[in-house]
């Protein structure tokens, strides 16, 4: 009987982590920001039908890099936990942390136990009522690491350069147009920003009574952008 | 597993799809309306009585008095029994008013996650099938007495108008043409409605149709509450239409109730 070749536990982890990191380097990033409104994000996503980004509760959302259907699943289960804890407690008991907590469980498990980890970076942004002006923004890696991110948050294999240049760009309370176009900006490659056929949006809109999950397309994208 | 603060995952061939009620079937199942009701009630529960739906030229007026009885006790002077079951559709109750006001939470949160899960919203048929598939699945509790069933309207955005639909203890379905009454009072009401109801009502005559027949239903049933002007109660009332759903204030309502009370009273005495 052969016996197989010893491969210590760091050298594990590290090919997982670099298989992980390439799958995700592969697609195409998305970048959130705190602005007057609530919490913007923008992906480079030229499909209209398959979403990145999407509501998860009345005042949750969820982002995604990565590979899609590993994405969709994760997001499937977020909005299931989500209802599920609504359902059974009340809709004030769901919240952002929770379900960031939740996921970091599950890729921090599919990590070190599956044969593959996740090829995916996730972002679950919450805000507060239309008289509470607090935001949260949970980064998830593909290991199961969290962040809680401050007024701004990069996914993706870009993220390292995006970060640099919006230390200088981002200013809090940004109006939503400048938000979007500073976005726009980020995503683009050698200085062109990204048209609105380029780009999925979606804005948790603080003002808005229950649901604040709102979608901005078409027209409203075009003349954001303008 | 409701208790837990995993995810809840599935296998793909075990996936419960965009149907929150079967994920809860799957991971929860006592929270299901009605679950554990096994044996026959032998004590009285309160029971939800009159409400009424009634299309008009552009929509639809769903309407519910305020009374919940246990026998001849009155158990609430104040229960709701319409409520919103998204931004373009509504459900109203009556029967057994625990597993009903259950089975409402379980259909505002059936129709939210399946959009969410879907990224589209159902038709207003779909929605009315789903309404369906949740009585039925109630029959067991309604054989022992426990006995949900209710209306069903929305404004079809597809067909641009309104539509009602009943249901019976089986799951049974039923679209309405123009109106529907359930509930103890519902004979009365639906006769008042009968006789005031033609084609092209605007919201306004359909509101004060629906308010005056829940007040034919109080006149005639015990379980039905009359408008209460010493406590300011009041029934409840909804329009669906093209600019979704919107409930009536107390005010509004506590107005067109007084109107309604100092008009000249319709027809004979019978004593």
């Amino acid at each position: 009987m052969s016996m197989p070749f010893y491969v210590s536990p760091e050298q594990v982890m590290k090919d997982r982590a670099d298989y992980a990191r390439k799958g995700i380097a592969r697609g195409r990033s998305l970048v959130a920001f705190e602005c007057r409104s609530g919490v913007l994000i923008v992906a480079d996503n030229p499909s209209r039908t398959l979403s990145k980004i999407s509501e998860i509760y009345d005042r949750i959302a969820f982002a995604a890099v990565g590979k899609y259907n590993e994405f969709q699943m994760l997001r499937v289960a977020g909005v299931r936990h989500a209802d599920m804890k609504g359902f059974s407690y009340s809709r004030e008991d769901v919240s952002a942390k929770e379900l960031a907590n939740a996921y970091a469980q599950t890729l921090g498990q599919v990590f070190t136990h599956e044969m593959k980890p996740y090829e995916v970076e996730l972002l679950v942004a919450e805000v507060g009522g239309p008289d509470d002006d607090h935001a949260e923004m949970y980064h998830v890696l593909y290991d199961g690491v969290v962040m809680d991110e401050q007024n701004y948050s990069v996914l993706g294999g870009q993220a390292d350069q995006m970060i640099e240049s919006l230390k200088e760009q981002y200013q809090p309370q940004m109006e939503l147009g400048d938000a979007l176009k500073l976005g726009a900006k980020l995503l683009g490659t050698d200085g062109a920003a990204l048209t609105a056929d380029q780009l999925e949006v979606a804005l948790l809109d603080r003002s808005r009574p229950r649901r604040a999950f709102r979608r901005i397309k078409n027209g409203e994208l075009g003349s954001l952008l303008e | 597993m409701s208790e837990s603060s995993a995810l809840p995952l599935f296998s793909p061939n075990s996936d419960p799809g965009p149907s929150f009620a079967d994920v809860l079937r799957r991971i929860a199942p006592h929270q299901l309306p009605g679950a554990g009701i096994d044996t026959p009630a032998t004590l009285e529960i309160p029971h939800g009585t009159t409400v009424v739906a009634i299309r008009f030229g552009s929509g639809v007026i769903m309407a519910g008095d305020r009374r919940a009885t246990a026998g001849y006790m009155i158990a609430s002077r104040r229960i709701e029994k319409v409520f919103p079951a998204d931004d373009f559709s509504g459900v109203s109750i009556a029967g057994a008013a625990g597993p009903a006001i259950e089975m409402v939470k379980l259909f505002q949160v059936q129709l939210e996650h399946y959009e969410k899960v879907q990224g589209e919203v159902l038709s207003l048929e779909g929605k009315a099938n789903q309404l369906g598939q949740l009585v039925r699945a109630n029959l067991p509790a309604a054989m022992q007495g426990f006995a949900v069933v209710p209306l069903f309207a929305g404004y079809d955005t597809a067909r641009e108008r309104g539509r009602v639909f009943s249901y019976d203890v089986t799951g049974g379905r039923y679209e309405e043409l123009d109106f529907q009454a359930q509930g103890s009072g519902s004979v009365h009401a639906r006769n008042w409605i009968k006789a005031g109801w033609t084609e092209g009502l605007d919201a306004d005559q359909a509101t004060g149709l629906a308010i005056a027949s829940l007040f034919a239903a109080a006149d005639e049933d015990i379980a039905t509450g009359g408008p209460d002007l010493v406590r300011r109660i009041f029934p409840t009332v909804a329009v669906i239409d093209a600019d979704g759903y919107r409930a009536l204030s107390d005010d509004d309502v506590e107005a067109r109730s007084q109107a309604l009370l100092q008009g000249a009273e319709r027809g004979g005495h019978e004593s």
